[in-house]
């Protein structure tokens, strides 16, 4: 019967296994084993040699890539951080009760429903430097005095795209945090607000602790999101002006697809792999703590 | 508690700030998408147009004409990928989830399911690309719907898995006793009883896949097999003189997912919470 059971488990489990094998598993130990030689992508088929970590020492010691990493970081700490205080203010909005707060709460579910590639084609239109509705709007507001290239400047380029990805992704943490909100016990903020707590404090002594678990989870889920950025980059920028915004899948896509080398990207692919599978043991350990409570 | 008035008057001021934040660019979007060309390149813009223009509609929904081909293409194509990865992703998930559930399958194994996806998609691509390539799949629905599935699968199995431990386990346990198969209990009893968790993990899933971009982008090359989001990106890179044409794909492209999600709010809420806060 046990046995039965047991191997009825792997049964049940093998479509599962063999589809993530195949598409994920494999894959991945080919990179693997491609950055540790010199191919390139070609017509003619010419011999491959293995240089061993030659592709790792050429890509740790290559300042684009550690700029292309440094602007990911950037990119993924600005957005999520702006996204987590976003997120919490919306839902301490929405916990309130007021007229008009139950449409509210469906409203902001849209942007989070917008396609990724729409919402950067939608921002491109909006930041054009000639017909763009916010140097319009902004210039009739008088706030600016001639139209700005909101996305032709390698200052801001970066910023405004972080901007475009805050809007689309700060309903998730809202509604997150708005569901951890909603189990807060109203009884430990009333004693707390009868010891004469103000509501700042109230928030950051026992609101903010109380949601603390399940907001940390869905950030570092939004991190390993982030960190990986492309789409919005490639509609928004191509990673330009002048590599501004060229983050580190970016970089890689380039190395394959561009240049061609795909030995050499590989090792970049695995490097980007690396940082990930920390970011995803962090997350491991903070779902667990939320499960275990 | 009661609000003062004053409390109300700030909250409601506080919304109608959060409502013109979320829904100025969508809105805009759409009057793009009606306003005529001459206007979209106005300096400064006109807000409002003369008259709404719904030509641009009209074309993206003829075949016969050019950027109706592609943009009616693309939607076949993306709803043929999404539909066929969705429905896969779940055959093979539903199983996987009772494993997990009821057969006592790691959790360590579900976590290494999870990972799979959390990996950054360019540390497969490569690799992806050469097998599509050397089995003659490349730009097809079917290479993409297959890499769909194991984009989907983890999370449904997560989802499912959570779902089937809600269902009291003395139900199959019951069929079970009576002699019926695993796979029978799992058809008969386990599934009519997590539909609603079905029906969940279904959108969830097929809204994963109609906004998927890096796969496509690079796994096709033409109207047999390019998706949505990639014929939008380039409609963006082509040389595009009138820009409500693209905001009206933009807004053709997001109002299933706009729709589903207003309609489904409560599911989806529950779904993502679900994914994001337990683990």
């Amino acid at each position: 019967m046990i046995i039965k059971k047991s191997l009825e488990k792997w049964v049940l489990l093998s479509p599962a296994l063999v589809v993530l094998g195949l598409v994920t598993l494999v894959p991945f130990v080919q990179t693997l084993w491609l950055s540790f030689t010199d191919t390139r992508i070609t017509a003619i088929t010419k011999p491959i040699s293995w240089i061993g970590l030659e592709n790792y020492i050429y890509a740790l010691t290559d300042p684009d890539f550690i700029e292309a990493l440094g602007r990911t970081m950037y990119f993924t700490l600005t957005s999520v951080g702006a996204e987590g205080i976003l997120g919490v203010g919306v839902a301490l909005l929405l916990n309130q009760k007021f007229p008009g707060r139950n449409i509210l709460r469906v409203l902001i579910i849209l942007p989070w429903a917008v396609p990724t590639i729409v919402n950067a084609v939608m921002w491109r239109l909006i930041y054009h430097p000639e017909y763009g509705a916010l140097n319009s709007m902004l210039w009739q507001m008088g706030i600016i005095t001639e139209y700005q290239s909101w996305l032709g400047d390698p200052d801001r380029a970066l910023n405004m795209i972080i901007f475009a990805d805050v809007w689309k992704n700060f309903p998730l943490v809202a509604y997150i945090a708005l569901a951890a909100l909603q189990t807060v016990p109203a009884d430990l903020l009333q004693a707390s607000r009868i010891e004469g707590a103000g509501p700042w404090r109230r928030f950051r002594t026992i609101t903010l602790p109380w949601i603390f678990g399940p907001l940390l989870v869905v950030l570092i889920l939004r991190t390993i999101e982030a960190f990986r950025v492309f789409d919005i980059v490639y509609v928004m920028t191509r990673g330009g002006p002048s590599d501004s915004t060229k983050t580190a899948s970016f970089f890689v896509y380039q190395e394959y697809f561009s240049y061609l080398r795909s030995g050499s990207g590989a090792s970049y692919a695995v490097l980007l792999a690396a940082i990930s599978a920390v970011l995803i043991t962090i997350y491991y350990i903070g779902a667990r703590r939320q499960v275990q409570g | 508690m009661k609000n003062t008035t004053l409390q109300t008057f700030g909250l409601i001021a506080l919304s109608v700030l959060l409502a013109a934040f979320t829904l100025a660019p969508l809105v805009w979007l759409v009057i793009m998408s009606v306003s005529s060309a001459s206007e979209l390149t106005a300096k400064p813009l006109i807000w409002w147009p003369s008259e709404i223009d719904l030509s641009r509609y009209g074309d993206l929904l003829n075949i016969q004409s050019g950027s109706g081909e592609r943009f009616l293409m693309a939607l076949r194509n993306s709803l043929m990928t999404a539909l066929t990865a969705t429905l896969l992703a779940l055959i093979v998930a539903v199983p996987a989830a009772f494993a997990f559930s009821r057969r006592g399958a790691s959790l360590l194994l579900l976590f290494g399911f999870l990972a799979t996806i959390m990996m950054p998609p360019i540390t497969y691509v490569l690799p992806l690309y050469d097998i599509f390539g050397s089995v003659g799949l490349l730009n097809s629905s079917t290479a993409l719907a297959i890499v769909y599935c194991a984009m989907l699968l983890p999370f449904a199995t997560w989802l499912m898995k959570s779902n089937f431990d809600a269902i009291p386990a003395e139900l199959d346990q019951a069929s079970m006793v009576e002699g019926a198969s695993t796979f029978y209990t799992l058809r008969r009893v386990v599934l009519p009883l997590a539909l609603p968790a079905i029906a969940a993990t279904f959108m969830l899933s097929f809204l994963a896949a109609w906004d998927e971009f890096f796969y496509a982008l690079i796994f096709t090359s033409d109207l047999t097999a390019k998706t949505l989001p990639v014929a939008i990106a380039d409609f963006t890179a082509g040389r595009v003189t009138d820009y409500g044409v693209i905001a009206a794909v933009g807004v053709l492209a997001s109002l299933p997912p706009a729709i589903v999600a207003m309609c489904f709010q409560r599911f989806i809420v529950s779904g993502l919470a679900a994914g994001s806060v337990k683990g």
